[in-house]
């Protein structure tokens, strides 16, 4: 399976991408990082005329089209968002696909063949959670463990992978895992985005109210997949502690990490140690980890 | 650059000029000898360099040209020491990129994934248009280096950008304003202190300076008259002198 791994992955979410492939193998897929991709383009441009930011997404899909493949899973929610955007627009509008085929007159044209897939929808409809239910050795059991969507895979309505105000994925796959999902109104608030770079403490007031309502409905630990919002929940959360007395971010944890340890691979591998608030001490509480 | 007596050079050449090619350098029209490098031609054609030529080898970067062929749309990227003239070329050097360039101290530096995001972030602003990449008499894949500079393939981005000679024709041509050149020297210089294995030839090289094991030529050197050295130099053999000589660009 060819998939797309975006920058993020390969600086600040290795955890995401390093525990992915160990979930995708034991699974019986092999992940392949598709060659010489470049940034997806960060943030899908809306505005009609400028063609100019779909570039990068669309030179992405003209490789995998080159390297013989019709379909990419991505990791990251920005870049599945950002590609799946540009490849919608495309497909819906064969003059725009000629201004840009035409600009990149050094590529082969885009021929709309490419479809993109993100990992979760990969693991939902294609391995299904049934059959990741069957492979669970050691079941999530007394984990508590509250989903968040955040923005990225499920807006716009054309590239959500789910229902955009009552979104299950998540749920249906903690429930696959044997942990206890924490239903929460808060799992499709925005995290504070690219916001975290210009205002922090904003960020961090973000984090606080997603994860203090996690808190009181006794939570163990936040789910995610977006490696931004993992940031802003993780390091700006644990920041917000310092800004308020007395106050604990709970832990977040990427989906793949926790389906790693339910799936009972080697816990050294999945990059726990790399976040700002440290999940071990409530994994070990609850017997997920030794 | 500067035009001396144009007409008088062409008088010299006549009768050794078989074939010619038309050229306009700056828009003057100019007919030069086929088998000429632009560098060479803008020269038959009267002018004197004093900027954009350095090496004349193509190492040096320094005379960056721009050129279209007669009614084409698309703009043309060369070494002008490196490239022959065609016919109906309309030719401009680049004297000069003024590209800002980061002030930092290799030794104080770290070589983490987001170490030239900080010192150059506008890599960010790439959105992968390729022009770069277009752009480069080397055939470097510029925009690969920076996409692997912003994710912090620092190795990466030095081994695609290692023939680099700094034209800067990248830099003049980025609609993010990108400095290119800079940002893989960068890479190169954390490559070459960070992350390759030291060289051990490097070290007993240096020890062997050091120990003073040259000093007798050197000594020797410093004695001698000032023809002697010059008549020295001009028959001094250098590498690759054989291929030189019997060059095509003649």
């Amino acid at each position: 399976m060819l998939y797309y791994p975006g920058c993020t992955l390969k600086t600040s979410a290795k955890n995401l991408e390093a525990s992915a492939i160990a979930i995708a193998e034991k699974l019986g897929y092999k992940l392949v990082e598709m060659d010489d991709w470049n940034c997806c383009g960060v943030v899908a441009s809306l505005t009609s005329d400028d063609l100019m930011h779909h570039l990068a997404s669309l030179r992405n899909l003209i490789r995998v089209e080159e390297q013989g493949q019709d379909k990419v899973l991505v990791l990251c929610d920005m870049c599945y968002n950002t590609l799946k955007q540009t490849d919608i627009r495309m497909k819906a509008s064969q003059s725009d696909l000629d201004t840009l085929n035409s600009f990149m007159d050094e590529e082969s044209d885009y021929k709309n063949t490419v479809k993109i897939m993100h990992f979760l929808e990969f693991l939902r409809d294609e391995v299904g959670f049934a059959t990741l239910k069957k492979k669970v050795k050691k079941p999530l059991k007394g984990l508590r463990v509250m989903p968040y969507y955040g923005c990225m895979l499920l807006r716009p309505r054309e590239v959500a992978i789910d229902d955009a105000e009552d979104p299950r994925i998540l749920s249906d796959l903690i429930k696959a895992l044997g942990a206890k999902v924490v239903d929460n109104p808060y799992k499709i608030e925005c995290c504070g985005s690219y916001r975290t770079i210009d205002q922090k403490e904003l960020t961090s007031r973000r984090a606080k109210s997603i994860s203090s309502y996690a808190s009181t409905h006794d939570a163990d630990l936040i789910m995610l997949s977006c490696p931004l919002c993992q940031y802003n929940l993780d390091v700006r959360g644990k920041e917000a502690e310092s800004m308020y007395d007395g106050y604990s971010q709970l832990p977040t944890l990427y989906f793949t990490q926790l389906i790693a340890l339910a799936l009972g691979l080697d816990v050294e591998s999945l990059g726990l140690d790399s976040h700002a608030v440290d999940p071990a001490p409530i994994l070990r509480k609850r017997g997920v980890i030794d | 650059m500067t035009e001396t007596d144009v007409e008088c050079a062409k008088q010299d050449e006549p009768s050794q000029v078989t074939a010619t090619v038309e050229i306009f350098i700056m828009g003057k029209r100019y007919d030069v000898p086929i088998g000429f490098t632009i560098m060479k031609a803008i020269e038959f054609a009267g002018y004197q360099y004093i900027r954009s030529c350095g090496c004349r080898a193509g190492f040096c970067g320094a005379c960056a040209t721009v050129y279209r062929k007669g009614q084409e749309q698309k703009l043309h990227f060369a070494l002008a020491c490196q490239c022959l003239v065609e016919e109906g070329m309309y030719l401009v050097q680049i004297p000069f990129v003024p590209a800002n360039k980061a002030l930092y101290d290799i030794n104080d530096l770290a070589p983490e994934d987001n170490t030239i995001l900080t010192i150059y972030p506008e890599i960010a602003r790439c959105v992968s248009c390729n022009t770069c990449t277009k752009s480069c008499p080397q055939d470097i894949k510029v925009m690969m280096y920076i996409q692997n500079s912003l994710r912090g393939n620092i190795a990466k981005a030095a081994e695609l950008s290692f023939d680099c000679i700094q034209c800067g024709l990248c830099a003049m041509r980025c609609p993010a304003d990108i400095k290119h050149y800079h940002v893989s020297q960068l890479a190169r210089r954390l490559r070459g202190k960070y992350i390759d294995p030291e060289s051990k030839e490097l070290n007993a090289r240096l020890k062997e300076l050091e120990e003073g094991k040259y000093m007798d030529e050197v000594d020797e050197m410093m004695s001698m008259d000032r023809d002697i050295i010059l008549n020295l130099y001009k028959k001094r053999k250098i590498e690759a002198q054989g291929d030189l000589d019997e060059g095509a660009d003649a």
